[in-house]
């Protein structure tokens, strides 16, 4: 960008996590756009060879070089496949900063990372407004208007598909409160819900779900109203000044609230936050707090299953597959959590699709930035999600179930999408005798 | 260069451009395969049937370019690697597996089929592939083809050779013929067994039919902790004498072990010298049995810690660790030469003793991660090649362990090809004879030796080496883009 230093003041890819890959090629076969395109320049190990090449001084990075970058989904599903432990994630994200302040990065992304990562992520008041604005274009006959004009076809951008690809916003949107939702029955500790951006307006009512199911087992839930987004999407596409701000925030809402643990109901979220004593070490100020949040920083999944949880006794009648978020599998390596819950559901049978743990193509911003991509990995798990014959398909990611609801709708297919917790919760209200409901 | 625009614009006649790799930025990560070796190729094209394949060797034919096959690129003797420029033909989109014929136990599949997703879909019937690299989750049947690849399980049941019934070629020319069949016996000369192993220099293998084989009923894995090389040997030795036939015999060394749990906590003895991984395959009460003749053969050899896996999962977790070691050395140095070298198994000992001398010798650190019940020795020489004359060094002791396999009555591959490195020891086993019968029958198949030239086998035309070992140091800032 003009005006900033083109030199970062970050420190820069080190040798020691780039050259802890030794180019055995065992990360490709787990790698979605390698398997897409057979396309070594779209491989793990083809990004860290052109890493390499930059940090030797024998390439300079380009728009080329950074497509090949930018075409990762971050998925981390390599990280789970390296034998010898190369902090992939890392890498990348480090190598899109550089790209980005060398300039080398295509016009949809700097548009994307001006008005929505560093325009609305941080101000969240603003996404919310926006997202009031949509909800009004859905409802009313505006949306019909526009669809039959066909208006956004003409303009440039493919603004016709994003607007498609827009969930259906719900009638309420979650908010964080000051104050504790108080436990049902006797209190075990006190946790913080985290509320992040998309998923309180997008899924609200998976929110309250998560709140709901936490009260059942014991825990007083605050929602701290300083928080904000986890910075997850700007760290990822380059930007690691603008997440070490809205981490900062996040860390001063929670630890302030004095809870014991930090719950998200989003993997993104998670993962990042789980991160932040990594992202703000150097930071003088905030290291011991920021590693302090992040081994606080739980999954529900996770954070469910190692509890011992009141089982669900209502039933849910439905044939399920799980979709593995990829920052919940790869980036956290938890697997085994929401498969657990999703079998202690009665009435629930949970069967395996193919290549569970593949990238739906979602990765955050990458739907609008590498849209061809993003589309053929979605083709491709609409066929593995189809052939398991289910009614449902369960994941544990708001980017992850919009991406999958439209892949379903856009085949015509009935099957519903759920998060994990939709899942639990629909068991605790389906309970006969006095209803949990009833702590809403 | 001056040929590369017309090459380029024939290419993408032929798959469009979009499968046409020709960009320096690009083509730099196709320099690569999982071995040491460096070199760029001119062009890469990655074609979707053995008609482009056909069509884009002719092409190459009429240009005189050389064509130098390419899978997922983990072998580990430089057989992917243009070392003499020209066109590299990546055959990862073909990737369909066409037919899994259940009831003959066989499958026909494209080259760049996935060796464990075969295997994992004959498991849906009851059936599998057997060779098993340790590369398997990455590596192609393709390239398994080419180099003769091998694994853990080959000590059982033989390698690829073993396995592959027939493969439809793409020869130096363009033409597409058939070598074998789906017949598991063929008349006349055994074409098909002179095309497995031929590294690329033959022809391209489009289809590949493969034997299956049925699982077996039942599995026992051991894993025992000695407090040196010399013990763990010993029991190799005695567990062969005792009669049995191990499906896997596999050892690691104190420390590849020490790699290995830096990275995956994998339940490894970490006090250990060296430990074994033990196979057995059969019906579960034969298995009883022989797990006990077993245990007892460990233990008096001196296996200070032995457990079995308990389930199925703690198995997996043992064969991921083992297969995972040769990348695990990443944790202690960049840069690894893997010596593929075989001694008789009665020589093992000797072996490993002067393969540690040779690098005491060169101040190198070597690790040991083999199939201890074939011989195949695998010695990984630890190095830097960013520091100046390391891979000099590096590839001295590695000859030097060449002679030594080569002295105690062995060979210079047990499976991954001779490649590059290890051309230059070919006389050590071969007579003059050996070779001009080899360049004879290259020159049978492809008369103008341009099918991956400079590799393996004597033949082909005399071409400039453009390869770049340790290529930061050679080339500099600048070299390439």
């Amino acid at each position: 960008m003009k005006g900033e230093p083109v030199v970062s003041q970050d420190a820069p890819i080190t040798a020691e996590d780039l050259y802890r890959c030794v180019h055995c090629g065992l990360c490709l076969s787990a790698c979605p756009t390698y398997m897409e395109t057979g396309l070594e320049t779209e491989s793990p190990r083809g990004r860290i060879a052109l890493m390499k090449a930059v940090h030797e001084g024998r390439l300079d990075i380009n728009r080329r070089v950074a497509g090949h970058w930018d075409m990762c989904l971050a998925c981390r599903a390599c990280e789970t496949a390296c034998p010898s432990g190369v902090p992939y994630g890392r890498l990348i994200e480090t190598a899109r900063r550089d790209a980005v302040e060398q300039g080398a990065v295509s016009w949809r992304h700097r548009m994307v990372a001006a008005l929505f990562l560093r325009g609305l992520l941080p101000r969240l008041r603003m996404l919310r407004l926006l997202a009031s604005a949509l909800r009004l274009y859905q409802r009313r006959g505006l949306r019909r208007l526009v669809r039959w004009s066909r208006i956004l076809k003409l303009l440039p951008g493919g603004l016709d598909r994003l607007e498609a690809q827009l969930p259906e916003l719900p009638t309420r949107f979650f908010a964080p409160q000051p104050g504790v939702l108080r436990a049902v029955g006797e209190t075990r500790m006190k946790v913080g819900l985290l509320s992040g951006c998309v998923m309180p307006v997008a899924q609200a009512p998976t929110m309250d779900a998560a709140a709901r199911i936490l009260r059942r087992n014991g825990c007083d839930v605050a929602t701290p109203v300083g928080q904000g987004c986890c910075g997850a999407l700007n760290l990822h596409s380059g930007d690691p000044k603008t997440a070490r701000g809205m981490a900062r925030r996040n860390i001063d809402a929670f630890l302030d609230a004095g809870v014991d643990r930090i719950v998200t109901a989003s993997a993104g979220c998670g993962s990042a936050m789980k991160e932040y004593g990594e992202l703000l070490e150097d930071d003088p100020v905030y290291a011991e707090r920021a590693a302090r949040a992040a081994a606080m920083t739980v999954d529900i999944t996770e954070f469910l299953a190692g509890l011992p949880l009141d089982p669900p006794r209502g039933r849910v009648d439905a044939r399920a597959t799980y979709q593995d978020p990829c920052h919940l599998a790869h980036a956290q390596r938890i697997t085994e959590a929401p498969r657990t819950l999703l079998r202690g559901t009665p009435g629930l049978e949970l069967v395996e699709m193919e290549e569970a743990s593949r990238c739906c193509g979602a990765a955050g911003i990458y739907t609008i930035t590498q849209r061809r991509m993003s589309e053929r990995l979605l083709a491709s798990k609409m066929e593995w999600v189809l052939a398991a014959g289910v009614d449902m398909v369960v994941t544990a990611n708001p980017g992850c179930a919009i991406q999958l609801e439209n892949g379903l709708r856009e085949a015509g297919s009935p099957v519903r999408v759920c998060h994990v917790v939709d899942v639990l919760d629909q068991a605790y209200q389906a309970e006969e005798g006095p209803s949990p409901s009833a702590v809403q | 260069m001056s040929k590369r625009r017309p090459l380029v614009k024939g290419l993408e006649a032929i798959v469009g451009k979009e499968r046409v790799v020709h960009h320096p930025e690009d083509l730099l990560v196709y320099e690569y395969d999982g071995s040491i070796d460096r070199a760029m190729p001119q062009a890469v094209v990655l074609p979707d049937s053995t008609g482009e394949v056909s069509r884009v060797l002719a092409l190459a034919y009429r240009e005189g370019v050389a064509v130098v096959g390419r899978g997922s690129g983990t072998g580990l003797s430089g057989g992917a690697v243009a070392s003499e420029g020209g066109l590299q033909v990546a055959l990862t989109r073909m990737n369909r597996i066409l037919e899994v014929d259940v009831e003959n136990r066989l499958a026909v599949v494209e080259p760049g089929v996935i060796n464990l997703r075969l295997d994992q879909r004959a498991r849906r019937s009851g059936l599998r592939y057997a060779p098993d690299p340790s590369s398997q989750k990455a590596c192609t049947l393709g390239g398994n083809v080419a180099e003769n690849a091998g694994g853990p399980h080959c000590l059982a049941y033989g390698v690829t050779s073993n396995h592959v019934l027939g493969m439809e070629v793409v020869l130096e020319d363009g033409a597409v013929t058939w070598l074998g069949g789906m017949e598991r016996d063929s008349h006349g000369y055994d074409l098909r067994g002179l095309f497995v192993g031929s590294e690329g220099t033959f022809g391209l293998a489009t289809k590949i039919v493969t034997r299956l084989l049925p699982t077996p009923p039942a599995a026992k894995t051991y894993l025992a902790a000695f407090s040196d090389m010399r013990s763990a040997c010993d029991a190799v030795s005695a567990v062969i004498a005792g009669g049995m036939v191990p499906a896997a015999l596999e050892m690691v060394d104190a420390l590849t072990i020490r790699a290995v749990q830096k990275v995956a906590h994998a339940g490894l003895p970490e006090e250990a010298g060296a430990a074994l991984l033990v196979e057995l395959e059969g019906e579960a009460e034969e298995l009883e049995e022989t797990g006990l003749e077993v245990e007892a053969i460990l233990t008096g050899a001196g296996a200070f810690n032995l457990r079995w896996a308990e389930s199925e999962e703690e198995r997996e977790r043992l064969w991921s660790a083992r297969k995972g070691a040769l990348g695990a050395l990443g944790a202690l140095a960049p840069n690894y030469y893997l010596v593929d070298g075989v001694v008789p198994r009665t020589r093992l000992t000797e072996a490993l003793e002067r393969v540690s001398e040779i690098g005491h010798r060169y101040d190198l650190p070597i690790a040991n991660v083999f199939h201890a019940g074939d011989g195949n020795l695998h010695p990984c020489v630890l190095f830097d090649e960013r520091k100046p004359g390391a891979v000099e060094r590096v590839m001295e002791a590695g000859g030097d362990i060449l002679k030594v396999c080569v002295e105690l009555g062995g060979a210079l591959s047990g499976e991954h090809g001779i490649g590059l490195e290890k051309k230059a020891y070919m006389p050590l086993v071969f007579t003059g004879e050996d070779m001009e019968m080899m360049k004879t029958v290259r020159g049978a198949f492809a008369p103008l030796g341009r099918l991956n030239p400079g590799k393996g086998f004597p033949g082909g035309p005399a071409g400039h080496h453009n390869l770049q070992r340790g290529a930061v140091m050679a080339a500099g800032p600048g070299a390439y883009v």
